[in-house]
């Protein structure tokens, strides 16, 4: 049994608010386990090697490298992807009607991983400042849009969340 | 680039943990996985057997010792060690250290006990811990040992330990009353590995003169490199060109990317510059 | 009346689902019992395969097939890929094997393909199959490529020449004979990879009941690659359906066809399953095309008042190992050298060299960053010696605005007259350097250089060829539901492709975006098209798209006139329904469609069936966009560091369909221009191994390394080549920013007489200048 459990095991978490249990390969990577096992597309793998930031996921809070986690680590956390970051089908968050006012996003493959990192700075940072962002999304790589419309689309949005209901 | 096979363990002891690495073959500890990860993922590393620290309780406390020294868990994280305040206030060159270390989400992940295993020779936290002549404590089948870390710190990413042996808290001495430290260096881009690093404590005697003065640098050599003749030049009245001068001896590695010619240049530069904000933080001791 | 949705910066289309984590890209294409592919790539540069044996990878669980060239081959009709544009410039055929038989040329070429239930296992396999390889002396140089005794890339080739053309016009050895000041520069740009954050992929989905094959993939060229499927698989066009997911950036490499999607491909049929393949980075480094490797040897004839003269001199261009496009990079940079200026006489002989490296192929900007390099370093370097300001030679040469149109001498790939349409130059510029205060430049370097500080500006100039013909194909169609359905052979891959199109169909049919469904990059929506690249997709799709809508519009308003029974000019398009103006009087447009779709015995209105146009307007001529990019830099002469401190930059493409996305266009090329003048470093060691193979060591643009003064203006000087005015702007950003950056360096280092003739340039390049061997 305890063998057994050294290959594959099931993994429990709650994932966007619901609770999950799946069986994986103990070699699985978090990123893929939310990929193919739960069907969650949208936390992209731009690199697999730490780098890129695109997979960037919320895990019990904090942002993290899905490509550098085993799914298996996971067991007992809160996991929030980009698919849980809108209030709901209709609503989105006011960080991503930043996002789509300031053309923060062109391709979009980099988003998620951008979305997710400045929820959690946002969290800790209400009121950041420029460079304070530019310094948060350095970790995240994107080829299309040369950053400065995240940084304001970011600033907008802490903005709306400070005063915000 | 996925993972190659491999049997998982999650030990929730320190014990259950050194077994496992001590009986099983070709098994390999994981602690944030900011860098194995990428190793299994790219195949370079290939395990039988990955046993994972992070289940094991009360290996990520920050302690504060009788003596004002920290005493830090393996597993503690780089971004907590970031936002504690007694690493602030104990330990400043280390908060300064930590914010050049990659990214917000590789810290959130990251531990001090891996980046020390890791022991890249361009990586911060083993650099501050040679400027700050820090004590590592290891685990193993016949109990625990504590080591110095320049004595740790043996060759190119290769740590004074045996396979089956963990990496368990690293010791930290407060930094000295009055003292002035700087962490300096210089990276093509946020986040990156240095090119070259320089960490610098001056420490005071009662009149506010340079009673010690400790210097290393990193990038430049196999591991994180202290440069007596540096400090030498620094105690009492202090040659700062001199010890700049002393960088000059300095025979770094050369690689695709970076000439070594360029790194010993930079850690003159670096440390010029770090001497001066150390100076000037300095007060009495 | 205008559905006010064209040429103003409304919400993207595109934006919801990929905010939301719901868009599709190829990797999240799940396919029913699909299966995982993954390529065993060459470890060598170039070296013999005596013998594969692939026996332990198909004995592993879960391995469902392997092949090598000698298994694939029988398989297929063709088994190399003819992708060459036709050139008579061409002194090789070397055209790449689907898979390597008996020699490899660059590393990361496929020798062998695995198919197995998920890419893990498949990654296992890979370890198992095992090459006897005799390894062989590689080219990893193009200039030594082409010396005599040079050993070649490829066994049994003649030599290493694969391109050989020179490009001119006047007599240049007149000009330089009548010369008061001749310069000359050796230049170089070193190779980069475009690095999409989306890697390239495809699922390839085999229907074996209707002996069908569907492939999604993140291609820039569907309607290219399904053909290339054709030729190879030996089927019909209407049995192959090639359809682009949502694409993750694109940059150039995903335009060319792949040996990997003709080998997935091959293996989902022969397994009747599916079969996914996603590039992984370490692949894309090493098997996605690459470009910039060129090395100038170039000199610039003036006469005494900094008039050009003449520009003549030889290139020599890195091919790669295959020829995977063609010989357009070295066109393009050759022909973009002159553009921006008045140059009577003109010469380059530019040649390829075959090298053990992966292919060369068009990376956003496409040669024309090279060619602008030279001519604005050569500017440089004539204004030092003729003492002049940089800008002010720049401006004695400029095409003038009362010039235009204005025909070159010079000849496009194609054989056609290039004549710049439009534009002025010398405003652009202009209003670039008040950006930048050029004029206050001097006050601030000398305050700075009393501190110890090395500040230095530059200016480049480009002109771009956008609106690469001769077509592209749009339909737009009324469907019984309301809904207006636009099909098209172009390819977005992050562009707003789909937004750009429904303004323009919105702008003729009623105003709602929301109204119009856009299938875009999909063989089985659109017979034809050309796909994305070369800047051209707004002007060539959105012109058709255009064009198509009025002639929706006119049988919209044709069929609601009979079924309001009111004169066509009063009626109106507002939403989805057209009214009679001035009254409640109104019909829908599913009402109009429908009445339009017809019923059995009864006339149609208008005479006509359905409500539908479709349109590849042809337009030749290429529409030339052009702009100024100033750079301002802080050197640290310390570590070499080099700051941009501002970077102003005046563009005109034309009438901006939506301005926002062409800033946004612009901003992400400047961002790609300062990482290959400053970071972007494709390093390759004296066998052509690669030495920079993950995005640690390759060093792309974060946001900590932007410049925070980055100053973007526009001009507008509309086309007369398109109904809208518009030209091209992917590609623009890049263009002249190395250029710019290397001048200003240069300025910044002039105390040390520093020569800044290649890029990237890394600090200890600067550091080198300024100490010299006391650095060492």
């Amino acid at each position: 049994m305890s063998e057994d459990r050294s290959l594959a095991r099931r993994v429990n978490c709650v994932v966007n608010g619901t609770a999950q249990a799946a069986e994986v390969s103990v070699r699985r990577t978090l990123a893929d386990y939310l990929r193919q096992d739960l069907g969650l597309t949208g936390t992209h793998l731009g690199c697999e090697h730490g780098v890129c930031g695109a997979c960037t996921v919320l895990v019990d809070g904090r942002a993290v490298r899905s490509c550098l986690m085993l799914a298996v680590q996971a067991e007992g956390c809160a996991v929030t992807t980009v698919e849980g970051i809108a209030p709901d089908v209709v609503t989105l968050h006011p960080l991503q009607t930043a996002f789509a006012k300031h053309h923060a996003l062109q391709c979009g493959f980099c988003t998620p991983g951008m979305l997710t990192t400045l929820l959690e700075f946002l969290e800790e940072v209400p009121a950041p400042t420029a460079e304070e962002i530019r310094i948060v999304i350095s970790g995240n790589l994107c080829r299309c849009t040369g950053y400065e419309p995240i940084v304001a689309a970011t600033l907008e949005a802490a903005a709306v969340m400070r005063g915000g209901a | 680039m996925k993972p190659p096979p491999f049997a998982y363990h999650d030990p929730s002891t320190l014990e259950e943990a050194i077994s496992l690495l001590s009986t099983l073959p070709n098994a390999r500890p994981l602690a944030g996985g900011q860098s194995m990860m990428p190793m299994l993922n790219m195949r370079f590393a290939q395990p039988d057997h990955l046993v994972d620290l992070n289940r094991i309780a009360g290996l990520d406390g920050v302690t504060v010792e009788p003596d004002g020294a920290l005493t830090i868990g393996a597993m503690a994280r780089q971004r907590v060690l970031e936002q504690h305040p007694e690493v602030a206030r104990r330990c400043p060159l280390m908060v300064e250290a930590l914010a050049q270390v990659g990214h917000r989400q590789t810290r959130n992940r990251g531990t001090i006990g891996g980046s020390l295993c890791h022991l890249d020779p361009a990586a911060e936290l083993p650099l501050v811990a040679a400027a700050m002549e820090a004590v590592v404590r290891v685990a193993g089948p016949n109990g625990q040992r504590d080591i110095a870390f320049a004595d740790f710190a043996q060759g190119y990413m290769t740590p004074e330990m045996e396979p089956e042996e963990l990496l368990v808290a690293v010791r930290i001495p407060a930094q000295p009353a009055g003292a002035g430290h700087c962490f300096l260096e210089y990276a093509r881009r946020h986040g990156d590995f240095a090119i070259a690093s320089v960490a610098v404590m001056l420490v005071p005697d009662a009149v506010g003169r340079i009673a010690e003065a400790r210097v290393a640098l990193g990038g430049v050599g196999a591991v994180p490199l202290r440069l007596p003749e540096a400090e030498a030049a620094l105690r009492g009245a202090p040659d700062v060109s001199r010890a700049v001068a002393a960088t000059k001896t300095l025979e770094p590695m050369e690689d695709a990317l970076v000439p070594a010619w360029y790194r010993r240049h930079l850690a003159g530069v670096l440390l010029g510059r770090a001497l001066v904000i150390a100076q000037s933080r300095m007060g009495r001791a | 009346m205008t559905g006010g949705t064209a040429f103003r910066d409304v919400p993207r289309l595109e934006d919801p689902p990929l905010l939301r984590g719901r868009a599709r890209f190829v990797d999240d294409i799940r396919a029913a019992g699909g299966l995982h592919a993954a390529f065993l790539r060459s470890p060598f540069a170039h070296a013999a395969i005596r013998a594969i044996d692939a026996s332990a990878a198909r004995a592993l669980p879960g391995v469902r097939l392997v092949l090598t060239a000698a298994d694939l081959n029988p398989h297929l009709t063709e088994t190399r890929l003819k992708v060459a544009l036709p050139s008579p410039a061409f002194r090789q055929t070397l055209d790449r094997p689907v898979l390597a038989s008996g020699e490899v040329v660059h590393v990361g070429e496929a020798v062998a393909i695995i198919v197995a239930d998920d890419r893990y296992i498949a990654e296992d396999a890979l370890s198992l199959i095992e090459v006897d390889y005799d390894p062989l002396d590689a080219v990893a140089d193009c200039v030594a490529a082409l010396a005599d005794g040079a050993p070649t890339a490829h066994q049994g080739a003649p030599h290493n020449l694969v391109g050989d053309f020179t490009l001119g016009f006047g007599d240049p050895d007149a000009a330089f004979a009548s010369a008061a000041v001749v310069v000359r520069e050796t230049l170089s740009q070193h190779r980069g990879v475009a690095h999409s954050m989306e890697c390239r992929g495809l699922v390839a989905i085999p229907d074996p009941i209707e002996d069908r094959l569907t492939v999604w993939s993140s291609t820039q060229t569907p309607h290219v690659a399904r053909r290339m499927l054709c030729d190879i698989l030996g089927l019909r066009e209407d049995q192959v359906r090639v359809v682009t997911p949502d694409v993750g950036g694109g940059f150039g490499p995903k335009l060319v066809f792949y040996p990997e999607e003709a080998a997935v491909a091959a293996a989902a049929r022969l397994l009747g399953r599916p079969v996914k393949w996603i590039e992984d980075r370490r692949e894309h480094f090493i098997a996605a095309t690459q470009e910039r490797d060129q090395v100038w040897d170039v000199e610039l004839a003036m006469d005494a008042e900094g008039r050009i003269l003449g520009v003549r001199g030889e290139m020599i261009h890195d091919h790669g190992a295959w020829t995977a496009r063609g010989l357009n990079v070295a066109y393009g940079a050759v022909s973009a050298m002159p553009l921006a200026y008045i140059v009577p006489a003109y010469r380059i002989r530019s040649r390829s060299a075959v090298t053990n490296k992966v292919p060369v192929t068009p990376i956003r900007g496409a040669g024309q960053p090279q060619g602008v390099f030279a001519m604005e370093r050569l500017l440089d370097r004539a204004a030092q010696r003729l003492g002049l300001d940089r800008a002010e030679i720049r401006r004695r040469n400029l095409v003038p605005a009362d010039r235009m149109p204005y025909a070159t001498p010079l000849k496009t790939r194609g054989g056609m007259q290039v004549v710049l349409d439009s534009g002025d130059f010398p405003q652009c510029m202009a209003e670039a350097l008040q950006r930048a205060d050029w004029d206050g430049f001097r006050d601030r370097q000398e305050a700075a250089r009393v501190q110890g500080r090395y500040l230095g500006i530059g200016v480049a100039n480009y002109v771009e060829g956008t609106g690469r013909g001769p077509f592209e194909h749009v339909s737009v169609r009324l469907e019984p539901s309301g809904r207006i359905f636009v099909a098209t052979g172009a390819a977005p891959m992050g562009q707003s492709t789909r937004t750009m199109l429904a303004q323009l169909v919105a702008e003729q049919l009623g105003g709602d975006m929301a109204n119009v469904e856009v299938s875009a990059g999909d063989t089985a929506t659109s017979p034809l098209g050309l796909g994305g690249f070369n800047s051209r997709q707004a002007v060539m799709a959105g012109t058709s798209a255009h064009v198509a809508s009025i002639k929706v519009r006119d049988r919209v308003l044709q069929v609601a006139a009979t079924l309001l029974e009111a004169s066509e000019a009063d009626l109106e398009i507002a939403g989805r329904a057209v009214r009679v103006t001035g009254t409640g009087m109104q019909v829908t447009l599913a009402e109009i469609a429908r009445a339009a779709a017809g019923l059995p015995g009864f006339a149609l209105p208008g005479g006509r069936a359905g409500i539908a146009a479709a349109e590849e307007v042809v337009i030749d001529p290429m529409t030339y966009a052009n702009g100024s990019c100033v750079a301002e830099v802080e050197v640290d002469a310390g570590t070499g560091n080099i700051a941009i401190t501002r970077l102003s930059f005046m563009h005109d493409c034309g009438r901006a369909l939506h301005p926002r996305i062409v800033e946004g266009q612009v901003l992400g090329g400047i961002a790609h221009g300062i990482g290959n003048a400053l970071f972007e470093w494709m390093g390759f060691d004296d066998q052509a191994q690669p030495v920079t193979t993950n995005l640690a060591e390759y060093l792309l643009m974060s946001a900590t390394e932007m410049p925070h003064a980055i100053s973007i203006g526009h001009l507008e000087s509309p086309t007369p080549l398109n109904p809208l005015g518009i030209k091209g702007v992917g590609e623009s950003g890049v263009i002249p920013v190395a250029a710019a950056i290397a001048s200003a360096v240069e300025d910044a280092l002039s105390p040390f007489d520093a020569r800044m003739n290649r890029v990237p340039i890394a600090p200890h390049d600067v550091v080198a200048a300024m100490l010299g061997d006391a650095a060492r």
